[in-house]
């Protein structure tokens, strides 16, 4: 048993920069699945809702570790090219999570009135008008409560890399546990790393979701702890 | 051809018309039909609107039954009925938010749901669809504003991306057509933030914004509470007095059907059962049925 030098802290912390880079990149790319497989499964011709909803089902159901080392084992011998792990980690995380984001896309879309559709085509807007000036902006809104979950899923689902020895956070817990032989207060630290970092993305959802709501003249959700209002008179002193 | 026979035994509508002298909306002849299968084109006497066996069936359930009839420019047309008779659903063919199972529609002399190709009728591509549809403005029970936009981008919206014209000149149009309707002042209100009644008169200021040659009209004011019905159809009157728009109406507002009204169609079973002038209609209906509906409504 030996202390935590800094030097190993730092792994710690280089670990919680390659988790925010993989949850960056996966979420992007999770994202443009989700728009898009979510979109295709609501289209008119039954081939694109086929193809859509394959995608779904296969990614949905398929475990996002074994996609992963499919993607980094199995895909060169066809290809003849390795991705490099944290590729191909994004690369699995953003297909699955975006599968799982397609059905949040589809069913907040299936959602918008009817009768703002109708009204849409009695106006003589293209489907693709439509969707981009009238069902998309009503629809986002509501899609961001349950991407926010899914997002905080996939912040801790990258955890998965450090199986394939990408240097995220719990890659560098396990490097420091080995070094030093305390679990206790590495595997508390990253705990709380991981939960902080999933209440900033929380943070960051809420205000978007607030911001969407305010632009098409919803009113704003509920906060999850009431503000203390700012009129009233502080007694005892202001907290913060 | 099949069409024509069937054409002969079911005309109520069209018997109607020449029985009742009445030349207004809402008249047709066998003959011009025919003349129409014959040809394959749509032979248009200046009407506007024009319903060729027209059949609609949701299911087992025959909304409409091959019928007839046509509107001429300008003439305001109410239609009246049970519910469950097709009024609406007359409207929702005309707005192409459902499509016949037979027959032909024609608007401003185009096919509405069909393309010629080769000589004959095919069903028709979105794009020319879209294109015939732009002669026509609806306005709906329940508003359907686009609650993302501010009121006057919920009227300046199809302008710009649907006519092309430039946002100024779209922006000048809504407003003066908000000020129309009395709304002038609350441009910038989301429509979360207006009354039933305001948000109908935003309806018919967006559908007009269109420039539409028809405005069919969805029994606009059932959704609304009572003392906000009065003054949506003093609008709705006052547009019809004042422009030369189309109007198709299906509503319970008899009192504003006998006022605006130049033809009243009673429609039963997808059929149209009589038809005319309103101070008939309304005084002296010939129909049984039509008479049991009045006393039920009046």
């Amino acid at each position: 048993m030996s202390e935590i030098s800094p030097g190993l802290w730092e792994l710690l912390l280089k670990g919680v920069w390659i988790t925010v880079q993989l949850t960056v990149y996966s979420a992007a790319l999770g994202a443009a699945v989700a728009f898009g497989v979510g979109l295709a499964r609501a289209h008119r011709l039954w081939i694109v809702r086929f193809v859509a909803g394959t995608y779904f089902e296969v990614f949905r159901g398929t475990s996002a570790l074994i996609l992963m080392f499919w993607i980094f084992f199995v895909l060169p011998l066809g290809f003849g090219w390795q991705l490099v792990p944290m590729w191909a980690a994004v690369l699995a995380l953003g297909l699955t999570y975006g599968a799982y984001g397609s059905e949040v896309v589809r069913g907040a879309v299936a959602a918008v009135a009817k009768g703002q559709r109708e009204a849409g085509i009695a106006l003589s807007f293209t489907p693709a008008q439509q969707l981009r000036k009238i069902v998309l902006p009503q629809a986002w809104p509501e899609m961001i409560p349950p991407f926010n979950n899914l997002l905080v899923e996939l912040l801790k689902g990258t955890a998965l890399v450090s199986i394939m020895g990408v240097a995220d956070i719990a890659f560098g817990a396990s490097l420091v546990r080995n070094a030093t032989g305390q679990s206790a207060p590495v595997y508390t630290v990253i705990l709380l790393m991981y939960f902080v970092l999933a209440a900033v993305l929380t943070r960051g959802m809420r205000v978007l979701e607030r911001r969407a709501k305010a632009g098409i003249g919803q009113k704003q959700p509920e906060r999850t702890f009431p503000r203390r209002s700012r009129e009233r008179v502080p007694v005892g002193g202001e907290s913060r | 051809m099949s069409a024509d026979s069937t054409l002969s035994k079911k005309s109520p509508p069209i018997a109607g018309t020449a029985s009742s002298g009445e030349t207004a909306a809402g008249s047709a002849t066998a003959q011009e039909t025919t003349a129409q299968e014959t040809t394959g084109a749509p032979v248009t006497q200046g009407e506007l609107i024009r319903f060729d066996h027209v059949t609609k069936r949701f299911g087992e359930n025959t909304v409409l039954d091959s019928l007839d009839f046509r509107v001429f420019p300008g003439k305001h047309v109410t239609l009246i009925g049970p519910s469950g008779s097709g009024k609406t659903t007359i409207l929702r063919l005309l707005m192409t938010l459902l499509k016949p199972d037979e027959g032909t529609i024609t608007v401003g002399g185009e096919y509405l749901n069909h393309e010629k190709k080769n000589g004959r009728l095919v069903p028709a591509s979105e794009k020319h669809i879209r294109e015939v549809r732009k002669n026509i403005g609806m306005v709906f029970q329940q508003f359907n504003l686009f609650p993302n936009m501010k009121v006057l981008r919920n009227v300046t919206e199809a302008p710009v991306q649907v006519l092309g014209l430039s946002r100024d000149e779209a922006d000048e149009r809504a407003r003066e057509l908000l000020e129309l309707v009395g709304l002038g002042d609350r441009c910038d209100a989301y429509p979360s933030q207006l009354s039933g009644g305001q948000q109908q008169r935003v309806a018919i200021a967006r559908a007009l914004a269109m420039r539409p040659k028809v405005l069919l009209l969805d029994e606009v004011t059932s959704a609304l509470d009572p003392e906000l019905v009065q003054g949506v159809l003093d609008l709705l009157r006052d547009i019809a007095h004042t422009t030369d728009v189309t109007m198709l109406c299906v509503t319970h507002e008899m009192g504003f059907a006998r006022d605006v009204s130049d033809c009243v169609m009673m429609f039963d079973q997808g059929k149209v059962i009589e038809f005319g002038h309103p101070d008939k209609m309304f005084s002296d209906p010939e129909n049984e049925r039509t008479k049991e509906f009045l006393s039920a409504v009046l």
